[in-house]
């Protein structure tokens, strides 16, 4: 995958088996978000293939549920949370169409499991970042996907909220088989839970379990300078690693064609 | 005070003014669901720079003898594609509308400046006017309606999910950006219609009062939807009754009647948010899943 002639990342071979929890990592501009991108079907690859589900990603592939950034919406929002749920599940569809009692069953469910039923009712811009967060955690599992993206869903979120989203995210994934991608630039809130780890860094990139990718050796070959991984009461803090420019995220370059092989898929 | 109200041959009047009446109370329709999604959608300065670009097709109209409706109609449909073309992000939009309205707006005062006919349908353009509606303007104006009703009906839902959560909307396939060069055009045509009743300066008060008035009371989207439309009907019928009881054009009626709805509604919900509005159902009645410390 590259921009123009920046190479994000190249050679990628990558295949997340269902119940999978995988963290990606890495600094700013490295290409997390424009992964996603492509698993969703909004970025093509500028080489190479990529499978989600045995078929090539399409725009809002229905087994595939979608968590953004915490984002505040809104106060005046006409939507209660338990609307924003039932978007999740009918949104896309045409027409002004009555919700179905099956369809309702499904948004009052979602909410259960993610101890949302209590403001189910309330504005959803009347809601904290917390909840608002497991709101939009329902809305992605309530159409049931086979994968979960995750694009830095922590962010902003108190430490006690981000256990909390983490842990629901884990409880789906060993409950019902759903393979979890879950970008984060943080990821001690998650450490206990992952099974593999993505870095990506440099153009290149590592994967594997948190304890072989994240250490000293293998992140001073990927950053390519001297980079030390510590390890303090259970947590892991990355010391050294170069600043990126700051305002590289954006993806509005334009694609180029550089040779770049990607193999994924599930 | 007898300019402004004198009822003494009512009932008569009333007869004269039935089609002004049905026209009012479509555009309270149109204006009332188009208003739920300008509102969201934070398009309150394009509603603004549509209706003067509408102002100018219809003042254009007005000078070559055509139709002021058909002149409004493209002068508004031109000013949506414009605005949906060029400016898809926010801060673009609002500064393609910027340059647009002022444009059109000067051209609308070119165009009644040429224009030698009365002088009460130059003021109508920009201010309302009550009788003016006569059964082929009807006709016209409940096509449009019926277009905008028929195509917001056609995108309501992803509409809505794309006006409200975006970057969702577009991981779950919603056609974001056609939706949304959609709605701007059949915005561009509710705006003609409202241009041609309370005038070019006052579009908003049935375009935007309404609809904001009824998201400070409700976020339930129906019932939300349902209200603003109740608002922008009372406004404009009820200012063209009003307005019948003196020689005021209709504009300064509906204008107040939807301020004061929209009043209302903030004291309504400043008290309901004061008593604890989209508070949280005690734990009690929601266990927590056993998975959330």
């Amino acid at each position: 995958m590259s921009f123009g002639a920046r190479t994000l990342w190249s050679g990628l071979d990558l295949d997340v088996r269902p119940g999978e929890f995988l963290a990606v990592l890495g600094p700013n501009g490295a290409g997390k978000s424009t992964l996603l991108k492509a698993v969703l079907g909004q970025q093509p690859l500028t080489a190479g293939r990529l499978l989600v589900g045995g078929r090539p990603p399409g725009r809002g592939v229905r087994g595939v549920g979608y968590v953004p950034q915490q984002k505040s919406l809104d106060a005046a929002t006409p939507l209660r949370a338990r609307d924003l749920v039932g978007l999740g599940i009918d949104g896309h569809r045409w027409g002004i169409g009555r919700r179905s009692a099956a369809d309702r069953r499904r948004v009052d469910e979602a909410l259960a499991a993610v101890g949302a039923t209590g403001y189910a009712d309330a504005p959803i811009g009347l809601l904290s970042g917390g909840e608002q967060q497991r709101v939009r955690i329902a809305q992605a599992l309530a159409t049931d996907p086979q994968l979960l993206l995750c694009d830095e869903p922590l962010l902003s979120l108190d430490l006690r909220h981000q256990r909390a989203v983490a842990q629901m995210i884990d409880r789906r994934r060993r409950e019902h088989g759903t393979a979890v991608v879950f970008v984060t630039h943080e990821i001690n809130p998650v450490l206990d839970l992952v099974d593999r780890v993505l870095y990506v860094a440099g153009g290149s990139y590592r994967v594997g379990p948190p304890s072989e990718v994240l250490t000293s050796a293998t992140l001073s070959e990927l950053y390519r300078t001297p980079v030390d991984v510590l390890q303090v009461r259970g947590r892991i803090v990355v010391v050294g690693t170069p600043d990126e420019p700051a305002g590289c995220d954006h993806h509005d370059a334009v694609s180029g064609l550089a040779p770049v092989p990607l193999e994924g898929s599930r | 005070m007898d300019r402004l109200f004198d009822f003494s041959d009512y009932g008569a009047l009333l007869g004269l003014v039935t089609n002004s009446l049905i026209a009012a109370a479509l555009l309270g329709v149109v204006g009332g669901l188009v208003g739920v999604f300008v509102q969201m959608r934070d398009m309150q300065f394009a509603v603004h720079g549509i209706s003067e670009l509408s102002f100018a097709g219809a003042a254009g109209a007005l000078l070559l003898g055509g139709s002021v409706a058909v002149g409004s109609v493209v002068g508004s449909v031109l000013a949506a594609g414009l605005i949906g073309a060029l400016g898809v992000r926010a801060r673009d939009r609002n500064s393609v509308i910027g340059v647009l309205m002022p444009f059109g707006l000067g051209l609308g005062v070119l165009f009644l400046a040429l224009y030698e006919g009365r002088a009460a349908n130059k003021f109508g353009l920009l201010t309302g006017q009550i009788v003016a509606v006569d059964t082929v303007r009807l006709g016209w104006l409940t096509g449009v309606s019926v277009v905008v009703l028929l195509g917001l009906a056609l995108i309501w839902r992803p509409l809505l999910f794309a006006s409200a959560d975006p970057e969702v909307a577009v991981a779950r396939g919603v056609p974001v950006g056609l939706v949304s060069v959609a709605f701007t055009l059949l915005l561009g045509l509710a705006v003609s219609l409202a241009v041609q009743v309370v005038g070019a300066l006052l579009v908003l008060s049935l375009l935007v009062t309404p609809a904001a008035a009824a998201f400070r009371v409700t976020a339930s989207p129906l019932r939300a939807t349902l209200l603003s439309v109740v608002f922008a009907v009372v406004s404009a019928v009820g200012g063209i009754l009003l307005a019948l009881g003196g020689t005021v054009p209709i504009s300064p009626f509906v204008t107040t009647i939807s301020f004061l709805v929209y009043l209302v509604c903030r004291v309504v919900s400043a008290r309901r948010v004061r008593s604890g509005w989209g508070a949280r159902v005690p734990a009690a009645a929601s266990p927590e899943p056993v998975a959330i410390p």
